[in-house]
C-alpha cells in the first residue's frame, strides 16, 4: 500500500480501507475531510442534491466504535460513499432529479443501500442526475446541472453526472450509479473516472426508482479499477426481493482487479463502434490503449457485430415503452408532489393527476412517456415494441457470436469528450448519440466497464475505453481494466486525475 | 340504426321465441393464500384500512414484485380441476390505466399467455341433465385497492364528495376464469349461468384455494349477455351459425340468485331493444340487487387500450411437468363424482340429494354421519329447522350454523338420543330448538328441560290398563283382530303420560294385553 496523502480526499478507497483497518485513521476523520471538501467545492460542481453530514458522521463514528471493540468489519468499512439519487434511502430525500418527487422521504432502503450500510460505508449524500436517469449530461435534472471538474463549462456525463463529478472533484472516494444505456460508463469516460455496469441481475434493482426495468442495472463508480471492484463486491449478489436477480455469488472481481493480468486473453475490437462520428482524439487514445493491451500479452482481433447499427433505434423504443409504464405511478395520490389544477373548484383525482404530472415532469421525461405510450398502443405495438424486441434478440446474438471468438470486447466508451453545457440540449438526437457505444450492452444484459484512456489532443479532455464481457463474467472486465490502468498510469507517470485543474481557485470558476 | 337506451323489458317467454341468448361469464376468485400475490403482506379480510401494505403493494418508487409460489400452485390446481391445459411457459403482463385505487397505475396480470387454457366444466342442471361449459382461460392477476366514495346517494363516484382508498386489497392474488361463449342453453340460459357459478364455487371450495364468499367479494362474477335472432332449436346447426349479437357486461353480480336474475333481466332488456328495432350499446352495466335491474355504466369503446406488454420486473412462470403432475395428485374428488358416491352411500333419492346440495349441506351431513348419525336423520335434522332459519336470515346453512355454534356433533348426538329411546321425535325437535337457542348440547338441553321418555314400564302399564278399561268397544275390536284400532288407544295413553312415553312401547303393551 502507498502512504496516505495528507489530503485524505486524494486517497484511493483501497488505501483508505487499509489505513482504517489498521486504525491509522478513523472513519470520522475521513468522512469529515470529505464533508469539508464538499463545503469547499460543491458550490462550483453541484454534484450533490442532498448532503447528510450529520448522518454520515454518525455512521462513521459507529463504525469506529465497532472497530475499536474488535469487531471484524467488511473490506470498505468506514470509507464514505456518495449515492445516486435514484436509490431509495430511508430517511433521506430521494428525488431522482425530478420535481415530482420533491420532498419524498422513502420509508425503506434500496437493497444496495442496505448492503452499503451493512458494510459500514457512511453515506455522504445523494448525487445529481438527469431526471429519472433520462439524459447524458445532467442537464435534465430539475435541480440544475452538475459541472465537469475538468472544465466547469462542460457536462460531467449523464445520467450519473453527479456521481462522476463527485469522484473527479474528490468529494467522495466511491459512488454508486445506475446504467440503463450508459449512465455509469459515459460519465466515467468524460470525467476520467472508472465505472462498471454489471451483468443484468448482478446487482439488485430493489429500491432503484425504475427507468426501464429490463435495461436498468446498478453498479459501482470509483477512481481506480480496484476501488470499483471493492465496491462491486459490496453491492452485488442475489436478492430475493428482485425476481430478476441472479442467484449466484458475485463474480471474483476483486481478485481479478488485483491480478491485473491479460496474458493469453483474446480481445475483440468492435468494428461497428469507433468509425464515423468518433472524435479523432478519442479514437487515438483508444488505438493506443489497444496497442498497449497487445504489448501486455493479449491477442487483439477485429470483431463485427452487424446489428449494433440498430441498437439506438431499438433502445429508444424499449426504454420509453417501459418508462411510460414505470412512471405512471407518479400520480400525486400517495407521495411526492401534488398540484391542484388552476381554476377548478373541486378537482377530480384525474384532474389532480394531470396537473401534477404536467408540473412535475420535465420536457425530456414527457417526451419519452409520449414516445413509449405511442409505441405500446394497439395497432403500433407489433411494429414498434414487438420489432424492437426482435432486434434486441439479434443484438444479443451478435454478442454471443463474438464471445465465441474472444474473451472480451473493447470500444471507445463515448464518441466524444465532454461537450459544453447547453450544446445539445435542443437536439435530442445528438444527445442520444452519446450512448451509441454503451447501449448494446444494456440491450443484451452483458457487463461493461469504462476506464480512462487519456486526454484527447484537440481539447485536452478525458476519453474512455469501454470493456465488455459475457454475462456473469464480470471479473474479466477487472482483469483487463486493471492491467490496462496500471500500464497507462505508468505511461502517464501518475493518475490522470492529477492533471485535472484545481478547484476552489478563481481560475476554476471561469465562465461561472 | 338508432342506438336506444331504454329500460323496457320484453316478457321472457316472448323474448325466447324471437331470440337466442349467448352468455360469457368472467369469474374473479380471490385466493386465500397467507400473503399477497407479489409481496409478503397478509391477506386477511376486514383488517383496519391500509394496515396490510408495504412498499411493493403501495407501488412506492423502486419497489419490485416477487411471485407468490403458492398462488401459482393454486392457479395450476384450478386449471387442472377445470380440465385445462397448463402453460409450460408463461409471463405476466402490465395492463396500463390510471385509477387511484391501483397503486402503480398498471395492474400486473396475464394477457396472451394465461397459466391455464382450453378446459371445461360439466354442470348439472335441476332436471339432472348436464351442460358443458367450455373454459377459455384461467389466469393470474392482482386485485386493486378498494375505493370508498363518501357523500352522494349511490356510493358510486358520481355525486360523491370525496373518496377514500383502502390498499389492503391491493395485490391480493386473483384468478380470473373466463368461459367461451356459452351457446345452446336457450331459455335455460339464466339457470345454466347460476348452475355454472354454483358448480365453480363448489369446485373451488373443494380445492380449498379460496373462501369463495360472494357476499364478501372473494368470488365476483361479471356476466356478458348477447342475443341473436332465433332461427331454430338452440342446439341446431342453423342456430349455432348465426353471428353473435352485441354484448353487455354486467359487473359484480355477487350472489348465485343474482347471477340468474341478472342474466334473465339482461335477456329481457336486450330483447325489448332489439324487438323495437334498436341496437345494443356495448357497455358495462351495474346490477342492482334490490330492484332487480341493471343500469348503464361505462361505455366500452373499442378505443380502450391498456397497452399490455410483458412485465419486465418478473421472470416467466415455467412449471415443470413433474410439478404439474404432483399438483394433479393433490386434486380432490370432482364434486359431481363425489356427490354421486355420497348419494349412494347415504341411500338418498335424487330429489333428496338435490335438496341437500341446494341447501349447501353436503359437508355438514358428511361430518354428521362421520360423527355417528344415520344418513336419514342427518338430512332430516339439517334440512329442517336450521335450514329454514338460515334461509329466513338470507345466510347459507354452513355460515348460519357456525354463527350459532350448531355442529355436526350436536346433530349426531341428537340422533343418538332418539336411537337410544331417550327422546321421541317431538321431544327431539324441542331439544334442537334449545340447542339453536344456545342452551347447550342436546343432552344438556334435554336434561335442563326435563325431556325424557318415561322408561318406567309400571307407569306405562297402568296407563294402558286405564285406557283399555275406559274404551271397552275399541278393546273388543282389537281382540277381534282389528289391530289398526290400537292407534286410538295409543293417543290416549300418550295423553295420560303427558307425551313422555315411547309410542312404540305403548303399542306393544296394548297389543300384548288384547291378543
Ligand atoms: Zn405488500
Amino acid at each position: 500500500m502507498t502512504d496516505l496523502p495528507t489530503d485524505l480526499t486524494r486517497a484511493t478507497a483501497a488505501d483508505l480501507a487499509h489505513a482504517l483497518a489498521s486504525s491509522t485513521i478513523s472513519s470520522a476523520e475521513v468522512t469529515q475531510a470529505h464533508l469539508d471538501r464538499i463545503a469547499a467545492v460543491d458550490g462550483q460542481v453541484h454534484s450533490y442534491l442532498h448532503v447528510d453530514g450529520e448522518g454520515a458522521l454518525a455512521q462513521a463514528r459507529a463504525i469506529d466504535e465497532r472497530r475499536h471493540a474488535g469487531e471484524s468489519l467488511g473490506a470498505l468499512a468506514g470509507v464514505p460513499i456518495a449515492v445516486k439519487d435514484v436509490m431509495a434511502t430511508k430517511g433521506l430525500p430521494t428525488t431522482c432529479g425530478s420535481r415530482i418527487l420533491e420532498g419524498w422521504i422513502p420509508p425503506y432502503d434500496a437493497t444496495v443501500v442496505t448492503k452499503l450500510r451493512q458494510a459500514g460505508l457512511p453515506i455522504l449524500g445523494k448525487t445529481n442526475m438527469d431526471e429519472f436517469a433520462m439524459g447524458s449530461s445532467t442537464e435534465h435534472s430539475a435541480y440544475g446541472p452538475s459541472h465537469n471538474p475538468w472544465d466547469l463549462d462542460r457536462i460531467p456525463g449523464g445520467s450519473g453526472g453527479g456521481s462522476s463529478s463527485v469522484l473527479a472533484s474528490f468529494q467522495a472516494p466511491l459512488a454508486t450509479g445506475t446504467d440503463t444505456g450508459g449512465s455509469i460508463r459515459q460519465p466515467a469516460a468524460v470525467t476520467a473516472t472508472v465505472g462498471t455496469k454489471p451483468t443484468y441481475g448482478g446487482v439488485s434493482r430493489y429500491g432503484l426508482v425504475a427507468l426501464a426495468s429490463s435495461l436498468d442495472q446498478a453498479g459501482p463508480c470509483g477512481r481506480t479499477v480496484l476501488d470499483t471492484a471493492l465496491l462491486h463486491a459490496v453491492m452485488g449478489g442475489h436478492d430475493p426481493m428482485d425476481s430478476t436477480s441472479i442467484d449466484a455469488p458475485v463474480p471474483p472481481v476483486v481478485e481479478a482487479a488485483r491480478s491485473a493480468d491479460v496474458r493469453g486473453m483474446r480481445i475483440g475490437v468492435v468494428k461497428e463502434l469507433g468509425g464515423e462520428g468518433y472524435q479523432p482524439g478519442v479514437r487515438a487514445r483508444f488505438d493506443e490503449a489497444v496497442a498497449l493491451l497487445e504489448e501486455l500479452g493479449a491477442e487483439v482481433v477485429e470483431v463485427s457485430c452487424p446489428n449494433f447499427e440498430y441498437a439506438l433505434a431499438t433502445y429508444y423504443l424499449i426504454l420509453p415503452s417501459e418508462a411510460s409504464s414505470n412512471l405512471a405511478k407518479f400520480d400525486a395520490m400517495r407521495y411526492g408532489m401534488r398540484v391542484l389544477p388552476e381554476g377548478v373548484d373541486a378537482p377530480s383525482a384525474e384532474q389532480v393527476m394531470a396537473a401534477t404530472r404536467d408540473a412535475g415532469f420535465g420536457p425530456e421525461v414527457k417526451r419519452r412517456i409520449i414516445l413509449g405510450t405511442y409505441a405500446l398502443s394497439s395497432g403500433y405495438y407489433d411494429a414498434y415494441y414487438g420489432s424492437a424486441q426482435k432486434v434486441r434478440a439479434l443484438i444479443a446474438q451478435d454478442f454471443s457470436k463474438a464471445y465465441d471468438k474472444v474473451d472480451v470486447l473493447v470500444s471507445p466508451t463515448a464518441p466524444t469528450t465532454a461537450f459544453r453545457l447547453g450544446d445539445k440540449l435542443e437536439d435530442p438526437m445528438a444527445m442520444y448519440l452519446n450512448d451509441i457505444a454503451t447501449i448494446p450492452a444494456n440491450l443484451a444484459g452483458v457487463p461493461g466497464m469504462s476506464i480512462p484512456s487519456g486526454l484527447a489532443d484537440e481539447d485536452g479532455l478525458p476519453a474512455g475505453i469501454q470493456i465488455l464481457a459475457p454475462a456473469t463474467k464480470d471479473e474479466r472486465l477487472y482483469s483487463v481494466g486493471a492491467a490496462l490502468e496500471a500500464a497507462l498510469v505508468d505511461r502517464w507517470g501518475g493518475p490522470i486525475l492529477d492533471r485535472a485543474p484545481e478547484l476552489g481557485g478563481v481560475a476554476a470558476v471561469k465562465g461561472a | 340504426m338508432a342506438t336506444v337506451a331504454t329500460d323496457a323489458v320484453l316478457d321472457y317467454d316472448e323474448a325466447m321465441e324471437k331470440f337466442d341468448p349467448v352468455m360469457g361469464l368472467e369469474v374473479h376468485v380471490e385466493l386465500h393464500t397467507a400473503t399477497k400475490m407479489f409481496c409478503g403482506c397478509p391477506t386477511e379480510f376486514g383488517a383496519e384500512p391500509n394496515s396490510q401494505v408495504c412498499p411493493v403493494c403501495l407501488g412506492l418508487p423502486g419497489a419490485l414484485p416477487v411471485v407468490n409460489e403458492k398462488a401459482v400452485e393454486s392457479a395450476i390446481r384450478i386449471g387442472l380441476a377445470l380440465n385445462c391445459e397448463i402453460a409450460e411457459w408463461c409471463r405476466f403482463a402490465r395492463k396500463n390505466y390510471f385509477y387511484p385505487d391501483m397503486p402503480k397505475n398498471f395492474q400486473t396480470s396475464q394477457y396472451d399467455e394465461p397459466i391455464a387454457f382450453q378446459g371445461h366444466l360439466d354442470v348439472e342442471l335441476e332436471d339432472g341433465s348436464t351442460y358443458r361449459v367450455e373454459i377459455e382461460r384461467a389466469h393470474m392477476e392482482e386485485d386493486t385497492g378498494k375505493s370508498l366514495h363518501i357523500g352522494g346517494a349511490t356510493g358510486r363516484i358520481h355525486g360523491a364528495d370525496h373518496s377514500l382508498v383502502d390498499y389492503n386489497r391491493a395485490g391480493i392474488p386473483l384468478i380470473e376464469i373466463v368461459t367461451k361463449p356459452m351457446v345452446g342453453a336457450g331459455e335455460r340460459a339464466p339457470e345454466v349461468a347460476k348452475a355454472y357459478v354454483s358448480a365453480l364455487r363448489e369446485l373451488l371450495r373443494a380445492l380449498d384455494v379460496s373462501d369463495v364468499k360472494m357476499e364478501q367479494g372473494s368470488m365476483r362474477c361479471d356476466a356478458n349477455v348477447s342475443l341473436r335472432p332465433r332461427v331454430g332449436d338452440p342446439l341446431s346447426e342453423e342456430q349455432l351459425a348465426v353471428p353473435l349479437g352485441t354484448r353487455t357486461e354486467t359487473k359484480n353480480v355477487n350472489s348465485l340468485r343474482s347471477v340468474e336474475r341478472a342474466v334473465r333481466y339482461e335477456i329481457s332488456r336486450h330483447a325489448a331493444i332489439l324487438a323495437s328495432g334498436g341496437s345494443i350499446l356495448q357497455e358495462t352495466r351495474h346490477w342492482h340487487e334490490d330492484t332487480g335491474i341493471t343500469t348503464s355504466g361505462r361505455v366500452k369503446s373499442d378505443a380502450e387500450d391498456y397497452r399490455y406488454f410483458p412485465e419486465p420486473d418478473l421472470v416467466p412462470v415455467a412449471p415443470t411437468r413433474a410439478t404439474v403432475d404432483a399438483l394433479r395428485g393433490t386434486l380432490p374428488e370432482p364434486p359431481g363424482l363425489r356427490r354421486r358416491r355420497l348419494q349412494s352411500d347415504w341411500g338418498y333419492s335424487d330429489l333428496e340429494m338435490r335438496d341437500v346440495v341446494n341447501a349447501g349441506a353436503v359437508e355438514l351431513i358428511e361430518q354428521t354421519v362421520a360423527a355417528g348419525s344415520s344418513a336419514a336423520a342427518a338430512r332430516k335434522w339439517w334440512l329442517g329447522e336450521p335450514s329454514r332459519r338460515a334461509n329466513a336470515e338470507g345466510q347459507d346453512i354452513v355460515t348460519y350454523a357456525a354463527g350459532l355454534g350448531l355442529t355436526p356433533a350436536h346433530i349426531a348426538e341428537l340422533d343418538g338420543l332418539v336411537a337410544a329411546g331417550r327422546l321421541n321425535d317431538s321431544m327431539a325437535r324441542q331439544v334442537l330448538d334449545g340447542v339453536l337457542a344456545g342452551e347447550g348440547t342436546p343432552t344438556a338441553v334435554a336434561d335442563a328441560r326435563g325431556l325424557e321418555l318415561v322408561r318406567d314400564d309400571g307407569a306405562l302399564e297402568a296407563a294402558v290398563d286405564k285406557v283399555i278399561e275406559a274404551n271397552p268397544d275399541v278393546a273388543a275390536k282389537i281382540r277381534d283382530g282389528k289391530v289398526q284400532a290400537a292407534g286410538a288407544l295409543i293417543g290416549q295413553v300418550m295423553k295420560e303420560m303427558k307425551g313422555q312415553a315411547d309410542a312404540g312401547k305403548a303399542r306393544e303393551l296394548i297389543l300384548a294385553k288384547l291378543q
